[in-house]
Parts: structure tokens; sequence; C-alpha cells
């Protein structure tokens, strides 16, 4: 495969604790090209969490290997920017909209400029030029989110790693966020690994979608989506091919849920 | 923190804040200005030896502090004061962040932190009197031993109390150890170092008085022991003014430091509010 990005490969994550063993993850295997924008979903409580968080070198696998180009990644990597689904939690209230932003950038060696100009460009790029000044718990919850979104473009990462990130947004702010996800893949070319648990989100925002299985979770499917890649909230959701689709997925989740999915023999 | 507004809260306009400082100037003098008037009525009415009036106290103490008794009793107070806020407050917040971020240390060390917490500073005068003999050293270890355990264990627990998500949000951008201490770690443990600060204050000022009464030649807590012992009644009692008035000073500037600090805290706690 040409020029992979994103390796994962037999990925096992076991817990250990005073109870028992819990195994999060199974068996966990897939690549991610560069400039690709990828959904997981699976059912609540499969580990999708668990998973990012073994890529983005936050926690380490019990067995597998996750490589960012060809590189082993056994601490954060610095070419991998996160976003999480508690932006209340995830910006740092003591530092402006601005400040927030820049945070990251302090350790990278850039002239002051050059740090402004990729402030401005972010807060641009998510529609926040104008509350670089503002504190974050001054702005409403999509605002956030847009800030920590605008956080994770300035820092110009190779994969922009999204987690559940508009989980707690409500349902007219989350359309907007979604365009704005898309917007970012198609304009700046970004690679974007999405984590949702919402299946009609995934469809719409995924050139692939990889569906997972209920815990000790291993990859059930691995879908790629065929809509064009100029995408509407309202006439992409009405094609037929993208009800197939959703369907499809939907089905996969509830045969996971329910556990009937087997695997085949690897 | 989840506040659903589209618009950006905007800062109150400087004459209102002006007006509302005044408004509070009135309400904060407004009950000591009605006790002096009451107690000088009494006072005039039924003298009493050890109960001078408000106006033959408020003499003796421009007889008494103003003047070059202001630098051999005032000065050196303040200083020992001064010397053993900054001290306690210098060790307690490094000792803390230390102790607070290692957690093997932490819990080696917190059971024994609080007994030395829970000792009466007061009762180490003596034993630091014989090591180091009646001197100012002696005076702001006194002060640094009482005033350092709010402000260590306040700064201990609030850096354990980082949050977990901050946390990961700043290694998964790869910031360092030292940023991470400088741009996380403090600024979120500030709000409870700051409480723990202001109790450390109290605690300096009836330490830097205690220690001067025990074994001194200079200094407030000794003069004012000094005029009580010699039945100056109103010079004791100007002292005794003087010092409630070094407290609100303290009080003061520490409110001030506190709200530039800890501004985007109260402001969360107002949107928190609204």
């Amino acid at each position: 495969m040409p020029d992979t990005l994103l390796q994962v490969e037999h990925l096992k994550k076991i817990y250990e604790s005073s109870t028992g063993s819990v195994e999060a993850i199974g068996d966990i295997s897939f690549s991610m090209r560069s400039g690709e924008l990828v959904c997981i979903v699976g059912p609540s409580g499969c580990g999708k969490t668990t998973l990012l968080k073994c890529i983005a070198g936050l926690l380490n696998p019990t067995a597998g290997s996750v490589e960012l180009d060809g590189r082993k990644v056994t601490a954060p990597p610095a070419s991998m920017a996160l976003v999480f689904q508690e932006y209340g939690r995830s910006l740092y209230p003591w530092l402006t909209v601005h400040g927030n932003v820049e945070l990251p950038l302090k350790h990278k060696r850039l002239a002051r400029a050059e740090r402004e100009r990729l402030i401005v460009d972010a807060l641009e790029a998510v529609g926040l030029d104008h509350a670089a000044k503002s504190y974050p718990w001054q702005l409403s919850g999509g605002m956030q989110q847009r800030v920590a979104i605008a956080r994770a473009v300035a820092y110009q990462p190779e994969v922009l790693i999204m987690d559940e990130p508009f989980a707690a947004v409500d349902a007219q702010t989350r359309a907007d966020l979604e365009d704005l996800v898309r917007g970012l893949h198609r304009d700046r070319g970004m690679s974007i690994l999405f984590v949702t648990h919402d299946i009609d989100e995934s469809v719409y925002l995924g050139e692939r979608v990889i569906v997972l299985s209920k815990s000790p979770t291993w990859v059930q499917e691995d879908l790629a989506i065929d809509l064009a890649p100029e995408r509407d909230q309202i006439t992409t959701r009405a094609l037929p091919r993208f009800t197939e689709l959703r369907t499809h997925v939907y089905e996969q989740i509830q045969r996971a849920k329910r556990g009937e999915a087997i695997r085949a023999a690897a | 923190m989840t506040l659903y507004t589209g618009t950006v809260v905007t800062v109150r306009p400087k004459s209102r804040v002006w007006r509302s400082i005044g408004e509070n100037a009135l309400y904060a003098l407004g009950l000591p200005f009605l006790l002096l008037v009451v107690w000088g009525v009494w006072s005039t009415i039924s003298p009493q030896k050890f109960f001078p009036g408000p106006i033959e106290i408020i003499q003796a103490f421009v007889d008494t502090w103003i003047g070059p008794q202001f630098f051999v009793d005032v000065v050196p107070s303040l200083a020992r004061l001064g010397l053993g806020i900054v001290l306690s407050i210098a060790i307690g917040i490094t000792a803390g962040t230390v102790i607070g971020s290692i957690r093997w240390l932490r819990e080696l060390l917190e059971p024994t932190l609080e007994f030395f917490r829970a000792i009466p500073p007061p009762v180490l005068i003596p034993v630091v009197v014989l090591l180091l003999g009646i001197t100012d050293a002696t005076k702001v270890i006194v002060i640094v031993s009482g005033a350092i355990w709010p402000i260590l264990l306040n700064t201990i627990e609030g850096v354990r109390a980082t949050d977990a998500v901050m946390t990961e949000t700043a290694r998964s951008f790869g910031i360092t150890r030292w940023q991470r201490l400088r741009y996380l770690v403090l600024p979120a443990a500030s709000p409870q170092i700051m409480a723990g600060v202001r109790q450390g204050l109290s605690v300096a000022l009836i330490l830097m008085v205690i220690s001067e009464m025990f074994s001194s030649s200079s200094g407030l807590g000794y003069r004012i022991t000094y005029f009580q012992r010699n039945y100056l009644i109103a010079e004791m009692w100007s002292g005794i003014l003087l010092l409630g008035l070094i407290g609100v000073l303290l009080a003061t500037i520490f409110g001030i430091v506190e709200r530039r600090v800890l501004s985007w805290y109260h402001g969360i706690k107002e949107v928190e509010r609204a």
C-alpha cells in the first residue's frame, strides 16, 4: 500500500486490576493512508477510547504495535494532535483562546511571527478569529470545541485524532462541526482519525468506516464509503446510497452488540 | 462550564466599576464608624481606667507610633513578618509541588506532615531560642514554622488533583515536564494554593506578635507587652489597633494579588452562577 501513515498491528490491551484482568482490546489491525478521513465506530464500551490512547502513545498496549510513518509509537508522537470529547477539561481555563492555541506551539521553536500566523490561521479556519482574547469558559460548548480543533490545526499534525468530539454538543452545533471537519480534510488535506458512536456521523464524515466488535475488540468490518467527496448535510443524508450504507453499518453494530459476528481465523 | 451562549461575555463598564467600589467602601467603613461612635459615647458617660475612649487612644497612637518609634518597633516587626511570609510561600509552594507530583513521596510524608502541622508553633520558641539565641532568625523561623503548613498542604493537594484530561492533553501535545508545571500544574492548583496562603498570612501575623512577646527587645509584640506591664493602657490599646490595621493591610494586599492571579477562576464562578 503506498504511503501508509498509520499502521496498527495486532493491538491488544489488557487492564490488570486487583479484581482480575479485563481484556479491553482483543486484536485490532488496520492501516490508514496519508490524507484519509477514517471513522471508527463500535458498540458502547467496546474500547474505542482505549484504542485511541494506545494510538496516541498515552497508553502502552499489552501486545502488538502502532506505527506512525514507519516509526513505532511508544510515547506521544510530535506529529499527532488530539481533540478530546471533554472540551471543558481539555482547554485550560486560565489561558485565553489565543493562549490555548499557542501553548502546544511553544516548544516547537518557531519564530514569533510564524507562530502568530499559525494561530490566526487556525482560529480563522474554525471561525473564531473574533474570540482570540476571550476565555474558553466565556464561550458556548460548540465554540469551545472549535478552540480545541483550532489548537490541533495550529499544531500542524500529520494526523488528527478525534475522540467522540461532538458527543457533548447539541444537534445543530454538531452538524456545523461535522462540516468543519469535512472542510479541514478537503481544504487542507488533513489526515483525520475520527472515533464516534454515532453511525450517521461516521458514514457522513468518513471515506472509510471501521466497525469494531464488542469487547474484547477486533475489527469486524473495514468499509469504504463510496459517497462523493463534496458532502452536504441535507442532500448527502437524503441519498439512497447514504441510507444503504448507514443501514449496513447499523446492522453490523447490532451484530457486534449481540456478539453474533464470527471472527475469521486470522 | 457548559454554557450555551452564542455571544462573548463582556466586561463591566468602568463607571459602574467605580460606583461599586464606592458602595463597597461605604459598606466596609459603616460598621467600624458606628462602633467608634458608640464606644466614644460610652467611655464619656462611664470612664474606666482599662478602657480609655477612642480619642485618647488615637492620641496615644499618634504619639507612640508616628515618629522614631516607627523605625524602632514597627519596621523590624514588619520586616520579620514579610520575610517569614515570603519564605513560607516560597518553601511551601516549592516543596508542595515536589511532594504533590511524586506519589510515593507524598504517601511517605503526608502523615508526618500532618503531625508537624498539629504542633502549635509557639511551643517551639524556647527550643529555637536555645539553638539560635534571641535573634531575628529565631522569630522568622517561628513564623515560618506555623505559616508554612496551610500553604504546603494545600499545594500538595492542589498539585495532586490536576485534572487527568488536562494532563493527557499536555502529554499528547508533547509539552515538556517544566512547561507542564508552569502552564498546567501550578495554574490548576492556584485556587487551592491561594486559599492556603490566605490562612498562612493570619497565622504569620499571630506568630510575629507571639515570638516578639516571648523574647525580644524590639517589635510590636514586645512594645505592647511593655506598655501592658507599665500600665500605659492607652498606648497598649493603640498597639493593638496598629496590629489590626496591619492585618487589614495584609488582607487588602492579598485580595488585590488574588484577584489578579485568580481572575479566570472568579470568572468561571461568575459564569456558573449566572
